[in-house]
């Protein structure tokens, strides 16, 4: 949203372009990007090993050697989560896009249920589509007599690709109609069919805007994967639990949750400030 | 009432649709308490963060430039990071380490319960998104606004309190409305440290009751609604406090 009347109370102002509401995250706004707030985790992370390490019980090996014992454990448990959010990421884009493009067609009844399905899956909790694809989607695929198992985490990866679809769905229609008007009439004038205009015209233009978005999107994902371990899949969530648990140390419990959150945040936050230059470099007016 | 708990009851057994919130008063019960619980903790959260991201717009106009610092690594960090592992830090990693404390009963308990584990959380989390939000808003001011109210005599809190902050607040309302949807998707989190809200409630009905593919669908179209009147509702106040000749 953006603002340039002059009003005496209020100066031009802008407001973050695109809001691409997810439970993980919501806009990413110009905000001042340094390394501050990584420093910080970096120091509070190294904190909570001193403090482990003094708290330990003598005999008993450190903190940090029994941190760097499970690290590979862990690790690829992340590596499953990254896998999971850039397949989430792939089905959803595919789903989203045709979500989208059904959202702008002529066709009435077709353009109304596209935006019904849009705002329906927009407006549920990431968490309710996860239980719901995977109580309800089958265990196995049977089809003309071929059946193929449906492992679990497959599941769970069809149901982030709702969401994600949901919201590609808004970016593409966001996209498409942020393109000037008068760039369809005289694509018109040049006899242009409909077809031609938006696949040679429109889209070009638009995807560079929806870049932004879409990336926003995916670090909201990528921040909501480790909800897969609520419902039973072993990611990187769920290996810090099991290792807590098999150690039973209580002054491990903070530098390994840290751990994970540090790891979350190196990953996405490059992606953030990526997002931004991203949107600085296309905030031209075509 | 009778008919339709009856209603409800033949659907169960002849038409193969186990609707048991409807007939069953121990499965209703439960889903009315999960219900209430889901909004009571959007409520508290959403009052929570919105204090939170005043506050922390506020330090962010302050001249000391380590507080603005942060302001901005808190701001950063929980944006970058899942809500969940959030979630679980303060619950499992954060809570284990206070000390235990006898309750009425001389029993030791935690000193801070699960759903104000919830609270906390979730407040930190969707206010470190408000801050931004009312910073985009405060931006919007203009310096001769400020400088006239500081000609008046105004006080620097006055001048926030009561000239920046209810002109930002109108710029930031679309913004504040959208991050408020998403508070309420993000307390179905409290499920995984056993918050007997909506879905935990519902997890419990379809596990015991036997429905999960009815419970499903009752359950997305709760919070569909839910999050439909909640929008409603916000659209009439963002029309309420609009002001008058400036359209964005």
């Amino acid at each position: 949203m953006r603002a340039l009347a002059p009003l005496p109370v209020l100066l031009p102002f802008e407001l973050p372009a695109r809001c691409v509401p997810g439970d993980a995250g919501f806009v990413i706004p110009r905000a001042v990007f340094t390394g501050r707030a990584l420093a910080l985790l970096l120091a509070t992370f190294a904190l909570s090993l001193v403090v482990g390490e003094a708290l330990a019980a003598p005999g008993r090996p450190g903190v940090v050697e029994t941190i760097l014992k499970w690290v590979p454990v862990i690790f690829t448990g992340f590596l499953f989560n990254l896998l999971v959010s850039v397949l989430a990421m792939g089905l959803g884009t595919f789903a989203g896009a045709g979500l989208g493009l059904a959202q702008i067609s002529p066709v009435a009844p077709l353009s109304r249920v596209a935006w019904a399905a849009t705002q329906f899956f927009r407006n549920a909790p990431w968490l309710v589509l996860l239980f719901y694809a995977m109580s309800l989607l089958p265990f196995q695929l049977t089809f003309a007599g071929w059946s193929a198992p449906f492992p679990p985490w497959i599941k769970a990866v069809v149901g982030l690709a709702l969401p994600v679809m949901a919201n590609v769905s808004e970016i593409v229609r966001g996209g498409v109609q942020s393109i000037p008007r008068d760039q369809w009439e005289s694509a018109e004038s040049l006899a242009f069919t409909r077809r031609q205009t938006l696949w040679l015209i429109v889209l070009p233009q638009a995807v560079k805007r929806m870049t932004p978005p879409w990336m926003n999107l995916y670090a909201i994902l990528t921040m909501a994967t480790p909800l897969i371990s609520i419902i039973g899949i072993a990611d990187a969530m769920t290996l810090t639990r099991g290792a807590l648990s098999a150690e039973g140390r209580p002054e491990l419990l903070i530098p390994m949750y840290l751990m994970l959150l540090v790891w979350f945040f190196l990953y996405s936050y490059p992606i953030a400030r990526w997002t931004v230059r991203l949107e600085e470099k296309y905030a031209v007016n075509i | 009432m009778d008919t339709i708990e009856t209603f409800f009851r033949n659907l169960a057994t002849g038409g193969g649709i186990n609707l048991s919130i409807v007939y069953d008063p121990y499965d209703r019960g439960r889903f009315i308490t999960g219900l209430v619980t889901t909004i009571e903790l959007s409520a508290v959260c959403l009052v929570l963060s919105v204090l939170i991201g005043v506050a922390g717009a506020w330090l962010q106009t302050a001249h000391s430039a380590f507080v603005r610092r942060c302001v901005q690594g808190y701001v950063q960090f929980f944006r970058n990071t899942p809500p969940l592992v959030q979630l679980y830090f303060f619950y499992f990693a954060v809570g284990s380490v206070l000390p235990r404390m006898a309750d009425q009963h001389g029993a030791m308990v935690p000193p801070v319960s699960n759903f104000a584990w919830a609270i906390i959380s979730f407040s930190f989390f969707a206010g470190a998104f408000n801050i931004e939000i009312f910073r985009a808003g405060i931006q919007a001011v203009s310096t001769a606004t400020v400088e006239a109210a500081e000609a008046l005599g105004f006080t620097r809190f006055q001048i926030f309190t009561r000239i920046v902050l209810p002109l930002a607040f109108r710029v930031s309302l679309p913004a504040l409305s959208n991050n408020i949807v998403n508070l309420v998707k993000t307390t179905t989190l409290a499920y995984a440290i056993g918050v007997p809200e909506l879905l935990y409630a519902a997890a419990q009905i379809w596990s015991e009751s036997l429905n999960v593919r009815e419970m499903m669908n009752v359950l997305l179209v709760s919070y569909v609604a839910l999050i439909g009147v909640l929008v409603t509702v916000i659209g009439r106040w963002e029309r309420a406090m609009r002001i008058p000749g400036y359209t964005p």
